[in-house]
């Protein structure tokens, strides 16, 4: 179907099968007997395994999984059962499929030969072929048909040179034929092996899995530009692009690297997956206080949360709730324009492309920027200056200057003392900081799993609350509680 | 092949040494595939060199010759000068921190639905809802702690390679094979058909392979097999601001955390892994050492660092401030190519979906790996952690998404 090569993990498989192979360090092969024949340089499932495990260091289910991707690969058949495509940790014989017939080598495996193949089945079975082969034969019969006789003809010539080798090489070799085709041309209603083992009733569609080892799509598509981008004009912007790399300032290894180890160990009792999460995860006991203790509209937060607001100003400005607290400081303060500045900027940053001239005209001009402005903010005049300049010519960013300043004044100054404050000490002191905790003391009750609204029907209840407030007529409404 | 060969010609071939074989292979495949550059990939094909018509349009003083030599030297001084601050090893680093102990994830909750392969997923911001995309066509929202399915797209075409949910929780975007990113408001009415709203928002000229939404519902970063990533309105479905500079179709994007909100990552088949400040549509730092497809990219939660996952079978983890690769994750066990990576919320861990159907779990500052999870029955094709970091979620391409915890 397709002859693209999917050469991309093919190396990888093939170096582990010729480690394997290797004289000295590779896997110990003996003659295998299958029925009344013996067949060399076969091994055990088993060998595979401890090979494996052996040779990556690693545990029993993880070697198990990779020598289960070579089978199914067609790197190495099974001797019993051919069309069970699977690595059995047993005594059950295997053996390497031979170079010839890899996946990743570039013949593709045509209609033609497949023809013969199951031509050759056809004469030595006298016409038994299994269901899904006869199937095929006989479509290809029609399909080639301006061809049958040359396909006839390599099918008997190949048959009668068989018929001249031992009898051992002539099975190995109809065991590796008969293995390249089960990978090529897998019967649509195999299911893959691994699903076998458990979930008998879901039919993958393993033609896809099987056909390509990759969506077909997806490769094609994948490599269009390689071979179309012309080359120099790629370079030529590239080294534009290299000579600026090169002037760029560039921080010590060990400064930046320790900065992860401070951080990582700042969030570490934050980490649910590191540390837990009180009072439970609720993914793993079904219980949802953790979400319910956090929500944007919690009368009192959790300690974590309160603790969290103190690493950094980014924190504290991201969470809603973390914001209110933090304005209502600003307010006592009589400093509240610099959030409400920041707000309005990132409104304008972030919202309808439409609105910027209508929100840039009126919000910070009339409120903040002009001196005596009922909001005015403290900016210094050079950024002034040039936000004036671009409130001509309205665009998304043209409050970020003004933006940043305000921001880092915030940092820089009402952030630390927030911090210090007795508003965010009694905060910490009354937050709630529930037990975590133990393992349900009858583990197999199920509890119940409660849905919650939808944030998309919370918005709509506020949009009509909107609505019918404007319109006057009075509604009750409950708190939208976003979990 | 075996047209007019004779039977004891293939007999002798199939008689070869393994690894007589592959040498001859991989040099066939090297010559064919042109690892060895851009210029030799084109070159295999018999239509007129691209870059030869190319040189037309540059300097004459300028050949293709002396900008290729230009280029690597720089490339080899730029090299030089990383390493000059390169003092320590993370690895290093992290030795007088405690190991992580014994990890149990296990699956959760599994979400069946699709009727084919899923290919990608995004968690909302009430840390309980996901939406997810499918190779059929169809785009699903769940509610994954009860499993309900609670609203469902078919789109007009199938592979939709990439969706995200808009942070007021009110819409979805999703698109692949269209070339196309559209966006969905979520009717509760049951009645209503979803796609009759559907906005049409961002249009390339190849197929979509990542769309995210930035702070608010009104912008959507895309990236696509184009070669480009864009920033479009969503209202008018106007071209704010275009990226170019991968050499090859773009694959994955990552919006930075950061205070100033203004940079994002891109991760392509040229193997580079590109951040753009999103206001000027400059590439500022560029970073290839990776040496196949990057799949996935993914900041680090303080925004200082990204990490990605490529075929080559490794993650590598980039310090944005000492503009170089500080780690890289792999292990020779591990052949098969990651296909998605996500931190955990403290950075300790990275997760990484692999196309072997395995996720790998590694302790990102010593660098090795802490678990590995199996459960999926085909190969892993999105990750990501959920906003508060309680769980993670896994979608595959055996039709089925898993939520780890």
């Amino acid at each position: 179907m397709d002859t693209i090569s999917t050469a991309e993990n093919h190396t990888e498989m093939e170096q582990v099968i010729v480690a394997m192979q290797d004289p000295d360090l590779g896997i110990k092969m003996k003659n295998q007997r299958l029925l009344i024949t013996v067949i060399p340089h076969a091994m055990t499932g088993n060998d595979i395994v401890e090979w494996l495990m052996k040779k990556y260091s690693i545990m029993e289910e993880e070697a198990l999984h990779v020598g289960d991707l070579l089978v199914r690969h067609g790197y190495i058949y099974p001797l019993k059962e051919p069309r069970n495509l699977v690595l059995r940790p047993d005594e059950s014989p295997y053996r390497f499929q031979t170079p010839y017939f890899w996946s990743s080598q570039q013949w593709p495996a045509s209609e033609l030969d497949y023809a013969i193949y199951l031509t050759k089945k056809n004469i030595r079975k006298q016409g038994q072929l299994i269901d899904y082969e006869k199937e095929n034969y006989n479509l290809l019969h029609k399909r080639i048909n301006h061809t049958w006789d040359f396909v006839v003809m390599q099918a008997k010539e190949q048959l009668r040179a068989s018929k001249q080798r031992r009898k051992a090489d002539r099975i190995v070799l109809e065991c590796q034929e008969q293995a390249y085709w089960l990978i090529n041309r897998p019967p649509v209603e195999c299911l893959t092996p691994r699903l076998s083992q458990r979930d008998r009733g879901k039919q993958s569609n393993t033609k896809c899995e099987h056909s390509s080892r990759m969506c077909p799509i997806t490769h094609i598509t994948k490599r269009t530009l390689v071979r179309v981008s012309g080359l120099a004009f790629q370079d030529g912007r590239g080294v534009e692009h290299l000579k600026k790399a090169l002037g760029r300032s560039r921080v010590k290894s060990s400064i930046c690297l320790e900065s992860f180890i401070k951080y990582s160990e700042q969030y570490f009792s934050h980490d649910p997956m590191m540390h837990g999460c009180p009072p439970s995860n609720p993914w793993i006991t079904d219980d949802i206080t953790h979400w319910a203790l956090n929500t944007n509209t919690v009368s009192t937060p959790t300690k974590l949360r309160v603790e969290r607001w103190s690493f950094r100003f980014m924190e504290l400005l991201s969470d809603p709730l973390g914001r209110l607290k933090f304005m209502e400081y600003l307010e006592k303060e009589f400093s509240a324009e610099n959030l409400c500045f920041w707000e309005a900027c990132e409104d304008i940053r972030h919202g309808e492309n439409s609105r910027i001239p209508q929100k840039v005209s009126w919000i910070p001009h009339r409120q903040f920027l002009a001196p005596g402005a009922s909001k005015w903010v403290n900016v210094d005049s050079k950024t002034m200056e040039k936000t004036l300049e671009g409130l001509r010519r309205p665009n998304r960013f043209v409050m970020d200057d003004a933006q940043m300043h305000i921001y880092f004044l915030m940092k820089k100054d009402s952030y630390p003392r927030y911090l210090k404050s007795d508003l965010y000490k009694n905060l910490l002191v009354k937050a709630i900081a529930p037990q975590e905790t133990k393992r349900s003391v009858f583990p197999f009750m199920r509890r119940h799993r409660h849905s919650s609204p939808n944030p998309a029907l919370v918005a709509q209840a506020l949009e009509e609350d909107g609505k019918a407030k404007r319109l006057g007529s009075p509604r009750i409404t409950s708190p939208a509680t976003s979990p | 092949m075996l047209r007019g060969s004779s039977a004891v010609a293939i007999d002798n071939e199939r008689n070869k040494h393994p690894s007589d074989v592959i040498a001859a292979a991989s040099a066939a495949r090297a010559r064919r595939s042109g690892r060895v550059g851009l210029a030799t990939a084109s070159r295999s094909t018999s239509d007129p060199h691209p870059a030869e018509m190319a040189t037309h349009e540059l300097h004459p003083n300028d050949t293709l010759t002396t900008l290729k030599m230009e280029s690597e030297n720089l490339k080899a001084k730029l090299e030089e000068e990383r390493a000059k601050l390169h003092d320590v090893e993370l690895h290093q680093v992290a030795e007088k921190i405690e190991a992580l102990g014994q990890f149990v994830m296990k699956t959760r909750r599994t979400l069946k639905g699709h009727g084919n392969k899923v290919l990608c997923m995004d968690w909302c911001k009430d840390k309980r809802r996901i939406v997810s995309s499918s190779q059929d066509g169809k785009v699903i929202v769940w509610d994954a702690f009860t499993t309900n399915k609670e609203h469902a797209v078919t789109m007009p075409c199938t592979w939709v390679m990439a969706c995200a949910y808009a942070p007021s929780g009110c819409a979805v975007a999703c698109g692949g094979l269209d070339n196309k990113c559209s966006v969905y408001p979520l009717s509760l009415d049951k009645n209503e058909n979803l796609a009759a709203k559907k906005k049409s928002v961002a249009m390339h000229t190849n197929y979509l392979s990542a769309c995210s939404f930035t702070n608010s519902d009104m912008q959507i970063l895309t990236s696509s097999g184009d070669g480009t990533c864009a920033l479009w309105d969503v209202e008018s479905g106007q071209l704010l601001q275009s990226f170019h500079g991968h050499g090859a179709d773009v694959l994955c994007l990552d919006l930075a955390p950061s205070e100033t909100g203004n940079t994002f990552v891109s991760g392509g088949c040229d193997k580079k892994a590109n951040v753009w400040d999103m206001r000027s549509g400059q590439c500022i730092q560029s970073f290839e050492t990776h040496e196949s497809d990057i799949n996935s990219v993914r900041y680090y939660p303080s925004g200082d660092a990204f990490a990605s996952g490529s075929d080559d079978a490794t993650c590598r983890l980039y310090d944005l401030r000492a503009d170089r690769e500080v780690a890289i994750y792999s292990k020779e066990s591990i052949i098969f190519g990651a296909s998605s990576v996500d931190f955990s919320l403290s950075g300790r861990l990275l997760f990484g979906g692999y196309n072997d159907y395995t996720i790998n779990v590694w302790d990102v500052l010593k660098g090795n790996r802490v678990s590995i999870l199996f459960g999926h029955e085909n190969r892993v094709s999105t990750l990501r952690v959920s906003p508060d970091g309680t769980a993670f979620c896994s979608g595959s391409w055996d039709h089925t998404l898993r939520i780890w915890a």
